[in-house]
């Protein structure tokens, strides 16, 4: 990677020596004395009746100490409660933790063992004997919301799952009035998240205080804990949960799982005995929720120089069997973000939903958002070629002009800068020079194209497609007597190490290196609120709330240096290891004792060092910039290599540059997965192909090309930092820009699109299709 | 991802390996790298009563000349695949030697270039380093790599049962995916090569994204004399369900001059005749296709190291 400008602070990555050297304690790391250990029996059938489930046999097994089926629910209320959507129509088949009558996915937990080893647990699932009465599985989304089409649950009249309309302006009469009309079908495929650490929980019964704790590899551990609360009917309070060092999950981990509440039904049984469930690989790409899964078809109406006037986007979403505890999120940031950082006049967006018998989509890195950006970013291509336009041009014409503005939906965001993005990408990048490669190459016969994708990364969950949402996090600081600095959030982490930023915020607002400050998040018991990690949000909003929190400290050491000092507080000033007032000086060391002994404190100067915020948001964040893809094309294997790939971000003020640049670099190795390689098969029906990493294919280094990024900064004026977030960039840019790079790779067989993933049959047919016909 | 339980020995010798397989028989797989059986018994599509570990037994991880005639003490060519022209003698490959041992053994790469050269594309260094060219050739699997060059160059499989010992050829041996011609007590020894291989001989492969295995591979063993070919051997693999020779295109090339590289269309219909494999890696169609493809630029690859 190669830095155009680096005036960040680089602080070390810490935590990676410990990583690689395996010394890191996920769950399934952490030592638990008398552990049971449960294994989950999942539906073999995508979709069947379940006539009977007997777990007796199970149950006198060497070493088990529990089977459960439906029937052991009863502690529960069965199913976690569905968070607030603003979607219309927004159905939930019944569902629970262990199938009752019905099996709606290939995966879908039936039975659940605990047991004395994991070795037990498993052999133990073949006691168990389970009865199906296969029924018609739907599988393709658009096919189940047919009139006649097979349903997904029985005990719903059809398959629509959500509806999400919006708009703006006259689109009819745009499209009426203009110039050009480009359409557009298209596919973003299921992926599956993959995380490097699967899912996995630990819960323990303490019933002396009659307190549930669950350690989980978990996104939220607060929204967990108040699912976990909901289903057990438990006060908040009693349920503790922590997510410790957590190895990935994209999005992945954000809902409440099943397996979540089972291990927490069976450690009540069993207290006082830990149980702990470990997602094995193959269970993680069966039964983790998967990511995006919408086909669209998107219209734009233009007028001849390549403005446009008038979108519509009319999108099927594969939802699976369920919606996830949080549902319809990634539509939402679709509709919100379908118009890119372009000025479109007049809009309409709808999505519907479809239950298929398939396992649930929920958050994928650069949810919803990358649906919109595909879809923009090709359609404007399209558009490209036929008004016969060059695509920068036809992106810099369109590109809105203004700092706050209203996209399709109507609800404000942050416009950023692109043209100046833009700008510094084509430098970057030589654009010219590029140009004339291709040139010389194609003379030459290759097949080399260039692709370019811009992009408005509506972040921090910050708008949906009806409301600005509140955007808040919770950050807290507090001060020993000794002077030693804990900052809390209710962000989490999936190993980004945004600790290090927010680290990094308080030691400069209260003096310390930031070597002494303590980052404690991932507990509710060590603060009770917050949202979780989860729409590049944890610095610009989680931050904002650690800077707050450390300001308020900053002037009560002040007042508290004022009393010592006996001088009024506006005549203190920080020096050099502690405070000072003229020539008199009082060292940090004795205002933190002070500020705890409370020996000489005023009576409006309450002792104690501690501050917890709630901060909001000041409205909608975001991140924006454009990349470019260079790519060649073996025109007998259809095979692309992708050469040479830049970016050019803005991620708003950089708190700690090293991090932003893994998550830049992570991004778009994902980006060039989605792009190249992923997508998740099943089969008619409604069996998982792809249930092995010998079948799913993710990027590995060799994929990857010599990435160049450069970076602007253009601080967003929503949050005091000015930060933006970098988490989800790459996976949304680097799609549209490998796929454009691709489609122009392939113009002289007359071809106008190519689904990802752009694998070698797929590019291969185009090609020989055109030769048939003699192009 | 937990196998059924299974018993584990670890035989000190081939004697009692093979005692341990005359008992066993169905019940028993045998254990030299891994790759093939370990996932295969976490995912329980393996339960076998016993698993005999070949890796205590000494011997089995050499690779041996299988004549006397030492290799060449020129300087090394270039290409670190090319060996030189007109070396004779073969190679032993025992039982316990991996991918890595094979990639970067001298014998191997002054003798038999093309097979480092496929050992060394072979998945991962963590995988080169501990799969074994006789698991995988035992393990059957249709788009491993080896089978491709083992069958270009007339290999031959060493195996033992206590009925004594017998070489089978490789293209007899390879029955089916999955399947070969070893029976339930009979153990592989070694993999024979008998003489060594020219230096235009190469390996072409497309990977499957996801495993690094051949959506389709060809290795081309290439005899030059003077201007023209004089022979040619070329085996793929990843197509079909049994790797197989390409005979016809091998006939086409014969006489062929070099100099004018690979002949218009004589690849064509390569796999004609063959059972080829369709699924989610790719259609039968473009598997086909690309077997041509990869023959040719196999046969290319193999020209332009003469």
């Amino acid at each position: 990677m190669i830095h155009e400008e680096a005036e960040a602070v680089k602080a070390p990555r810490v935590e990676d020596r410990a990583r690689v050297t395996g010394s890191t304690l996920y769950v399934d790391d952490i030592p638990f004395d008398r552990l049971l250990y449960v294994e989950i029996l999942r539906s073999r059938h995508a979709h069947a009746r379940l006539l009977r489930v007997d777990a007796a046999r199970a149950r006198a097994a060497p070493g088990v100490a529990a089977a459960i089926t439906y029937a052991d629910l009863e502690s529960s209320t069965g199913s976690f409660p569905l968070a607030a959507s603003r979607v219309d129509d927004l159905r939930q088949p019944a569902r629970s933790f262990l199938a009752r009558d019905e099996v709606g996915f290939v995966g879908e937990p039936v039975a659940a063992v605990a047991a004395e080893t994991r070795a037990a647990a498993r052999d133990a699932l073949e006691a168990l004997e389970v009865d199906y009465e296969p029924l018609d599985a739907v599988i393709e989304p658009e096919a189940a919301l047919e009139p006649d089409a097979p349903r997904a649950h029985a005990s719903l009249p059809d398959n629509l799952a959500f509806r999400l309309e919006a708009g703006l302006g006259d689109v009819d009469a745009a499209f009426r009035g203009a110039d050009r009309v480009v359409r557009l079908a298209l596919q973003s495929p299921r992926l599956a998240a993959c995380a490097l650490e699967t899912r996995g929980a630990v819960a323990q019964w303490l019933p002396a205080s009659e307190e549930l704790i669950l350690w989980s590899s978990t996104q939220a551990p607060h929204l967990l804990r108040s699912q976990l609360a909901a289903t057990l009917q438990l006060r908040e309070s009693a349920v503790r949960v922590i997510a410790p060092e957590v190895g990935g999950g994209f999005g992945s981990k954000r809902s409440a799982y099943a397996e979540e509440a089972l291990v927490a039904i069976l450690a009540r049984r069993l207290a006082p005995r830990p149980v702990k469930w470990v997602e094995s690989r193959r269970e993680n790409l069966l039964a983790t929720v998967h990511g995006r899964g919408q086909s669209a078809e998107i219209e734009l109406a233009l007028r001849a120089d390549g403005k446009i006037l008038g979108l519509r986007y009319d999108a099927v979403v594969d939802v699976g069997a369920y919606h996830p505890s949080c549902p319809a999120a990634a539509p939402e940031l679709t509709a919100a973000a379908i118009g890119g950082p372009y000025r479109v006049p007049a809009s309409r967006v709808s999505l519907r939903g479809a239950f298929t018998n398939k396992v649930p989509t929920d958050a994928y890195r650069g949810a919803g958002r990358a649906e919109a950006t595909l879809a923009m970013e090709r359609v404007l291509d399209a558009a490209a070629v036929e008004l016969e336009l060059d695509p920068i041009e036809i992106r810099r014409a369109n590109f809105t002009r203004e700092a706050v503005f209203r996209p399709p939906t109507g609800v404000a965001l942050d416009a950023g800068d692109c043209p100046s993005a833009l700008d510094r990408l084509l430098s970057a990048c030589a654009y010219a020079s590029l140009r004339g490669e291709q040139e010389a190459r194609r003379n030459a016969g290759e097949l080399v194209g260039i692709g370019l994708a811009a992009y408005l990364d509506v972040c921090a969950g910050g708008s949906s497609a009806r409301a600005e949402a509140v955007v808040w996090e919770t950050g807290g600081v507090r001060v020993g007597p000794a002077g030693d600095v804990e900052v809390f959030t209710g962000t989490s982490s999936q190993g980004q190490g945004q600790e290090a930023a927010l680290a990094r915020i308080a030691s400069e607002i209260l003096g310390v290196p930031p070597e002494v400050v303590r980052v404690r998040r991932g507990d509710t018991a060590a603060i009770h609120d917050g949202r979780g990690v989860a729409g590049s949000r944890s610095v610009a909003v989680g931050g904002s709330a650690v800077r707050e929190a450390a300001r308020r400290i900053d002037a009560k050491l002040r007042s508290v240096a004022a009393a010592l000092l006996r001088v009024p507080v506006e005549y203190v000033e920080r020096v050099d290891g502690g405070f000072a007032c003229g020539g008199r000086r009082v060292s940090r060391a004795e205002v933190c004792l002070e500020a705890h002994r409370a020996a000489s404190l005023p009576a409006d100067t309450p002792p104690g060092l501690e501050e917890l915020v709630h901060y909001p948001a000041r409205g909608p964040i975001s991140s924006f910039g454009a990349h470019l893809a260079f790519v060649s094309v073996d025109r007998d294997t259809g095979e692309v290599r992708l050469e040479k790939y830049f970016a050019s971000d803005d991620f708003g003020r950089v708190v700690d540059l090293l991090r932003v640049e893994g998550q830049a670099l992570g991004g778009i190795a994902q980006g060039i997965g989605q792009a190249l390689l992923e997508e998740v098969v099943y089969d008619e029906s409604g069996q998982l192909l792809t249930s092995t990493f010998l079948e799913y294919a993710l990027p590995r280094a060799s994929h990857l090309p010599l990435v160049v990024c450069s970076r602007g900064e253009t601080p967003s004026t929503m949050n005091p930092l000015g930060a933006r977030g970098a988490g989800e960039a790459g996976a949304i840019a680097a799609p549209p820009a490998i796929a454009n790079a691709v489609v122009d790779a392939l113009r002289e067989f007359g071809v106008r699109h190519v689904d990802l993933p752009l694998r070698p049959e797929k590019v291969w047919r185009l090609i020989r299709a055109a030769e048939e016909r003699g192009d | 991802m937990i196998p059924a339980a299974f018993e584990y020995r670890a035989p000190r010798t081939v004697e009692e390996a093979l005692a341990l397989l005359a008992k066993h028989r169905e019940e028993a797989r045998v254990l030299t790298g891994g790759h093939g059986l370990i996932p295969a018994l976490k995912l329980r599509q393996e339960t076998p009563a016993l698993v005999v570990d070949l890796r205590r037994i000494p011997g089995l991880g050499d690779v041996e000349p299988l004549d006397p005639a030492p290799p060449s003490p020129r300087a090394a060519p270039p290409d670190p695949f090319c060996g030189g022209p007109g070396r004779s003698g073969g190679l032993r490959i025992g039982a316990l030697v991996t991918h890595r041992a094979l990639a970067e053994a001298p014998t191997v790469r002054s003798r038999c270039p093309v097979l480092a050269e496929v050992a060394a594309l072979i998945g991962d260094p963590q995988v080169r380093s501990v799969g074994t060219l006789v698991g995988s050739i035992c393990h059957g699997d249709p788009a491993a790599d080896y089978p491709a060059v083992l069958l270009a160059l007339g290999a031959r499989v060493l195996i033992a049962s206590p009925r004594g010992e017998r070489l089978a050829e490789v293209a007899e041996f390879i029955q089916g995916p999955f399947e070969t011609a070893l029976e339930p007590d009979e153990l592989v020894l070694a993999v024979e090569v008998d003489r060594s291989a020219p230096a235009s001989s190469a390996y072409y492969k497309v990977r499957r994204s996801a495993s690094g295995f051949a959506l389709a591979a060809a290795a081309a063993v290439v005899e030059i004399e003077g201007e023209r070919i004089r022979s040619c051997a070329i085996g793929v693999t990843g197509v079909t369900t049994r790797p197989f020779r390409a005979h016809a295109v091998e006939e086409r090339l014969v006489g062929a001059l070099c100099a004018h590289g690979f002949p218009e269309a004589a690849a064509r219909g390569a796999s004609d005749g063959q059972s080829v494999l369709d699924d989610i890696h790719a259609s039968a169609e473009y598997r086909a296709h690309l077997a041509e493809v990869c023959i040719r630029r196999a046969v290319e690859k193999a020209l332009s190291r003469r």
